[in-house]
Protein backbone atom coordinates (compact mmCIF):
# COMPACT_ATOMS: atom_id res chain seq x y z
CA UNK A 1 0.00 0.00 0.00
CA UNK A 2 1.48 3.13 -0.94
CA UNK A 3 1.76 6.22 0.99
CA UNK A 4 -1.30 8.38 0.62
CA UNK A 5 -0.73 11.40 -1.84
CA UNK A 6 -1.34 15.07 -1.09
CA UNK A 7 -4.41 14.47 -3.79
CA UNK A 8 -5.91 11.68 -2.02
CA UNK A 9 -5.66 13.59 1.69
CA UNK A 10 -7.26 16.47 -0.18
CA UNK A 11 -10.23 14.20 -1.91
CA UNK A 12 -10.84 12.37 1.81
CA UNK A 13 -11.03 15.69 3.56
CA UNK A 14 -13.78 16.67 1.04
CA UNK A 15 -15.24 13.25 1.22
CA UNK A 16 -15.72 13.72 4.79
CA UNK A 17 -16.96 17.47 4.63
CA UNK A 18 -19.70 16.41 2.16
CA UNK A 19 -20.70 13.00 4.34
CA UNK A 20 -20.67 14.98 7.77
CA UNK A 21 -22.82 17.73 5.63
CA UNK A 22 -25.40 15.49 4.50
CA UNK A 23 -26.01 13.01 7.27
CA UNK A 24 -28.47 10.18 6.53
CA UNK A 25 -28.31 10.50 2.77
CA UNK A 26 -26.11 8.33 0.83
CA UNK A 27 -24.94 9.19 -2.78
CA UNK A 28 -25.81 5.73 -3.83
CA UNK A 29 -29.56 6.48 -3.43
CA UNK A 30 -30.17 8.41 -6.46
CA UNK A 31 -29.88 5.50 -9.68
CA UNK A 32 -32.20 3.07 -7.98
CA UNK A 33 -29.82 0.46 -6.81
CA UNK A 34 -31.82 -0.34 -3.91
CA UNK A 35 -34.77 -1.08 -5.84
CA UNK A 36 -33.35 -3.37 -8.06
CA UNK A 37 -31.51 -5.57 -5.13
CA UNK A 38 -35.21 -5.27 -3.24
CA UNK A 39 -36.39 -7.26 -6.56
CA UNK A 40 -33.82 -9.40 -6.75
CA UNK A 41 -34.44 -10.97 -2.96
CA UNK A 42 -38.18 -10.14 -2.63
CA UNK A 43 -38.03 -7.99 0.11
CA UNK A 44 -35.37 -10.27 2.62
CA UNK A 45 -32.43 -8.82 4.03
CA UNK A 46 -29.65 -10.56 2.29
CA UNK A 47 -27.16 -11.34 5.16
CA UNK A 48 -23.58 -10.08 4.29
CA UNK A 49 -20.64 -12.80 4.05
CA UNK A 50 -19.93 -15.74 1.87
CA UNK A 51 -18.92 -13.43 -1.00
CA UNK A 52 -15.41 -12.81 -1.99
CA UNK A 53 -15.40 -9.85 -5.14
CA UNK A 54 -12.29 -9.49 -6.89
CA UNK A 55 -12.17 -5.60 -7.77
CA UNK A 56 -9.47 -3.49 -8.72
CA UNK A 57 -8.96 -0.51 -5.79
CA UNK A 58 -7.99 2.06 -8.72
CA UNK A 59 -9.27 1.29 -12.26
CA UNK A 60 -7.76 4.05 -14.30
CA UNK A 61 -10.48 3.02 -17.03
CA UNK A 62 -13.94 2.36 -16.29
CA UNK A 63 -14.41 1.15 -19.66
CA UNK A 64 -13.79 -2.49 -18.89
CA UNK A 65 -12.79 -3.13 -15.11
CA UNK A 66 -12.23 -7.18 -14.10
CA UNK A 67 -14.65 -8.28 -11.87
CA UNK A 68 -14.59 -11.61 -10.48
CA UNK A 69 -17.16 -13.35 -7.90
CA UNK A 70 -17.10 -16.27 -6.08
CA UNK A 71 -19.66 -17.51 -3.72
CA UNK A 72 -18.70 -20.19 -1.06
CA UNK A 73 -21.16 -22.94 -1.35
CA UNK A 74 -20.99 -27.33 -1.66
CA UNK A 75 -22.97 -26.76 -5.26
CA UNK A 76 -24.81 -29.52 -4.73
CA UNK A 77 -28.11 -30.34 -6.54
CA UNK A 78 -29.39 -29.88 -2.51
CA UNK A 79 -27.50 -27.22 -2.37
CA UNK A 80 -26.30 -23.91 -4.48
CA UNK A 81 -25.79 -20.67 -5.41
CA UNK A 82 -28.72 -20.09 -8.28
CA UNK A 83 -28.18 -16.53 -9.16
CA UNK A 84 -25.89 -13.78 -8.55
CA UNK A 85 -26.65 -10.10 -9.25
CA UNK A 86 -24.23 -7.57 -9.84
CA UNK A 87 -25.46 -4.04 -9.17
CA UNK A 88 -23.12 -0.78 -9.33
CA UNK A 89 -24.62 1.94 -7.41
CA UNK A 90 -23.75 5.34 -9.51
CA UNK A 91 -23.82 3.69 -12.95
CA UNK A 92 -26.62 5.42 -14.73
CA UNK A 93 -28.05 1.93 -14.82
CA UNK A 94 -27.50 0.18 -11.60
CA UNK A 95 -27.87 -3.48 -12.84
CA UNK A 96 -24.77 -4.73 -14.71
CA UNK A 97 -25.34 -8.65 -14.57
CA UNK A 98 -27.11 -11.12 -13.47
CA UNK A 99 -24.86 -14.81 -13.44
CA UNK A 100 -26.83 -18.13 -13.25
CA UNK A 101 -25.50 -21.08 -11.92
CA UNK A 102 -26.25 -24.78 -11.57
CA UNK A 103 -24.68 -27.68 -9.66
CA UNK A 104 -23.22 -28.61 -12.87
CA UNK A 105 -21.02 -25.41 -12.51
CA UNK A 106 -18.86 -27.29 -9.80
CA UNK A 107 -17.81 -23.76 -8.64
CA UNK A 108 -20.00 -20.34 -7.99
CA UNK A 109 -17.18 -18.08 -9.34
CA UNK A 110 -17.53 -16.25 -12.66
CA UNK A 111 -15.71 -13.23 -13.84
CA UNK A 112 -16.34 -11.08 -16.58
CA UNK A 113 -15.29 -6.90 -17.66
CA UNK A 114 -17.64 -4.59 -16.52
CA UNK A 115 -18.09 -0.59 -17.08
CA UNK A 116 -18.16 1.86 -14.29
CA UNK A 117 -19.10 5.10 -14.53
CA UNK A 118 -17.44 6.64 -11.30
CA UNK A 119 -15.91 6.05 -8.20
CA UNK A 120 -18.43 3.92 -6.74
CA UNK A 121 -19.68 0.91 -4.85
CA UNK A 122 -20.10 -3.07 -6.65
CA UNK A 123 -22.68 -4.63 -4.91
CA UNK A 124 -23.29 -8.39 -5.22
CA UNK A 125 -26.22 -10.33 -4.14
CA UNK A 126 -26.62 -14.19 -4.62
CA UNK A 127 -29.57 -16.28 -4.14
CA UNK A 128 -29.12 -20.10 -3.38
CA UNK A 129 -31.19 -22.58 -4.71
CA UNK A 130 -33.33 -22.76 -1.34
CA UNK A 131 -34.29 -18.52 -1.34
CA UNK A 132 -31.18 -17.91 1.24
CA UNK A 133 -29.68 -14.25 0.20
CA UNK A 134 -26.03 -13.31 0.81
CA UNK A 135 -24.32 -10.01 -0.04
CA UNK A 136 -20.91 -8.04 -0.47
CA UNK A 137 -19.96 -4.80 -1.78
CA UNK A 138 -16.90 -2.94 -2.68
CA UNK A 139 -15.80 0.41 -3.67
CA UNK A 140 -13.72 0.88 -6.64
CA UNK A 141 -12.07 4.35 -7.29
CA UNK A 142 -12.96 5.34 -11.57
CA UNK A 143 -10.39 8.12 -12.37
CA UNK A 144 -12.02 7.98 -16.12
CA UNK A 145 -15.49 6.77 -16.15
CA UNK A 146 -16.85 4.47 -18.57
CA UNK A 147 -20.97 4.74 -19.48
CA UNK A 148 -19.96 7.83 -22.66
CA UNK A 149 -21.46 10.89 -22.31
CA UNK B 1 -21.35 -10.32 -34.77
CA UNK B 2 -19.89 -12.00 -38.01
CA UNK B 3 -16.52 -12.44 -36.08
CA UNK B 4 -16.75 -15.77 -34.68
CA UNK B 5 -16.48 -16.57 -30.36
CA UNK B 6 -13.46 -17.15 -28.59
CA UNK B 7 -13.29 -20.11 -26.58
CA UNK B 8 -10.41 -21.59 -24.00
CA UNK B 9 -12.10 -24.77 -22.93
CA UNK B 10 -9.92 -28.09 -22.14
CA UNK B 11 -9.93 -30.81 -24.85
CA UNK B 12 -9.56 -33.53 -22.30
CA UNK B 13 -10.68 -33.72 -18.57
CA UNK B 14 -10.64 -36.50 -15.71
CA UNK B 15 -14.54 -37.15 -14.72
CA UNK B 16 -15.77 -35.08 -11.25
CA UNK B 17 -12.80 -32.94 -12.43
CA UNK B 18 -13.95 -28.90 -12.40
CA UNK B 19 -13.00 -27.20 -15.64
CA UNK B 20 -12.47 -23.72 -16.44
CA UNK B 21 -13.69 -22.08 -19.70
CA UNK B 22 -12.95 -18.98 -20.84
CA UNK B 23 -15.30 -17.19 -23.82
CA UNK B 24 -14.52 -14.08 -25.15
CA UNK B 25 -17.06 -12.03 -28.32
CA UNK B 26 -16.46 -9.09 -30.36
CA UNK B 27 -19.43 -6.51 -29.69
CA UNK B 28 -19.41 -2.91 -29.37
CA UNK B 29 -22.28 -2.93 -26.47
CA UNK B 30 -23.42 0.06 -27.18
CA UNK B 31 -24.80 1.12 -24.06
CA UNK B 32 -27.74 3.29 -25.52
CA UNK B 33 -26.26 6.54 -23.00
CA UNK B 34 -23.60 7.24 -25.89
CA UNK B 35 -23.96 10.49 -28.20
CA UNK B 36 -22.22 9.88 -31.43
CA UNK B 37 -20.57 13.54 -33.05
CA UNK B 38 -23.59 14.88 -33.92
CA UNK B 39 -25.08 14.76 -30.32
CA UNK B 40 -27.30 12.24 -31.33
CA UNK B 41 -27.98 9.53 -28.51
CA UNK B 42 -26.53 6.01 -29.74
CA UNK B 43 -29.19 3.42 -29.58
CA UNK B 44 -28.76 1.11 -27.25
CA UNK B 45 -27.31 -2.71 -28.99
CA UNK B 46 -26.10 -5.02 -26.59
CA UNK B 47 -25.90 -8.75 -26.44
CA UNK B 48 -28.29 -9.34 -23.28
CA UNK B 49 -27.85 -13.10 -22.66
CA UNK B 50 -25.00 -15.71 -22.32
CA UNK B 51 -25.44 -18.97 -22.10
CA UNK B 52 -23.51 -22.50 -21.58
CA UNK B 53 -24.91 -25.80 -21.92
CA UNK B 54 -23.17 -29.49 -21.88
CA UNK B 55 -24.89 -32.14 -23.49
CA UNK B 56 -28.09 -30.32 -23.60
CA UNK B 57 -28.30 -29.20 -19.87
CA UNK B 58 -27.91 -25.61 -18.49
CA UNK B 59 -24.55 -25.18 -16.65
CA UNK B 60 -23.66 -21.13 -17.10
CA UNK B 61 -25.87 -18.44 -18.47
CA UNK B 62 -25.69 -14.04 -17.56
CA UNK B 63 -28.24 -11.58 -18.48
CA UNK B 64 -26.38 -8.61 -19.47
CA UNK B 65 -27.17 -4.90 -19.15
CA UNK B 66 -25.61 -1.70 -20.66
CA UNK B 67 -23.18 -1.83 -17.60
CA UNK B 68 -20.93 -4.87 -18.94
CA UNK B 69 -17.46 -3.66 -21.03
CA UNK B 70 -17.45 -4.02 -24.68
CA UNK B 71 -16.33 -7.56 -26.52
CA UNK B 72 -17.94 -9.40 -23.48
CA UNK B 73 -15.75 -12.09 -21.25
CA UNK B 74 -16.70 -14.60 -19.18
CA UNK B 75 -14.95 -17.03 -16.91
CA UNK B 76 -16.83 -19.66 -15.16
CA UNK B 77 -16.46 -22.95 -14.29
CA UNK B 78 -18.01 -26.87 -15.15
CA UNK B 79 -17.91 -30.21 -13.20
CA UNK B 80 -17.74 -32.84 -15.85
CA UNK B 81 -19.06 -36.07 -15.13
CA UNK B 82 -19.02 -37.70 -18.86
CA UNK B 83 -17.68 -36.75 -22.12
CA UNK B 84 -19.58 -34.50 -24.48
CA UNK B 85 -20.34 -30.89 -26.10
CA UNK B 86 -20.77 -27.86 -24.80
CA UNK B 87 -22.76 -25.57 -26.21
CA UNK B 88 -21.99 -21.58 -26.19
CA UNK B 89 -24.83 -19.32 -27.23
CA UNK B 90 -24.76 -15.49 -27.20
CA UNK B 91 -27.99 -13.43 -27.97
CA UNK B 92 -27.86 -9.83 -29.67
CA UNK B 93 -30.98 -6.97 -29.01
CA UNK B 94 -31.94 -7.70 -32.60
CA UNK B 95 -32.37 -11.19 -31.81
CA UNK B 96 -28.96 -12.63 -33.89
CA UNK B 97 -28.19 -15.35 -31.82
CA UNK B 98 -24.45 -16.62 -32.53
CA UNK B 99 -23.56 -20.42 -31.48
CA UNK B 100 -20.42 -22.15 -31.01
CA UNK B 101 -20.17 -25.72 -29.88
CA UNK B 102 -16.75 -27.29 -28.34
CA UNK B 103 -16.11 -31.22 -27.59
CA UNK B 104 -14.79 -33.03 -24.43
CA UNK B 105 -13.25 -36.24 -23.84
CA UNK B 106 -13.84 -37.11 -19.88
CA UNK B 107 -12.43 -40.43 -18.56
Amino acid sequence: MRALSRRDALTLGVGTAAALAAPGRSRAASNGAEVEIAKFTGGKTAEPGRIAIDLPEIAENGTAVPLAVTVESPMTAADHVAEVLVIADANPMPRIATFHFTALSGRAEAATRIRLAATENVIVVARTNDGRFYTARKEVKVTIGGCGG
Amino acid sequence: MAERPRLKVPKEAKKGEVIEIKTLISHAMESGLRKDDSGTLVPRKIINRFTCEFNGKAVFACDLEPGMAANPYFQFTVKVEESGTFRFSWTDDDGTVVTADEAITVT
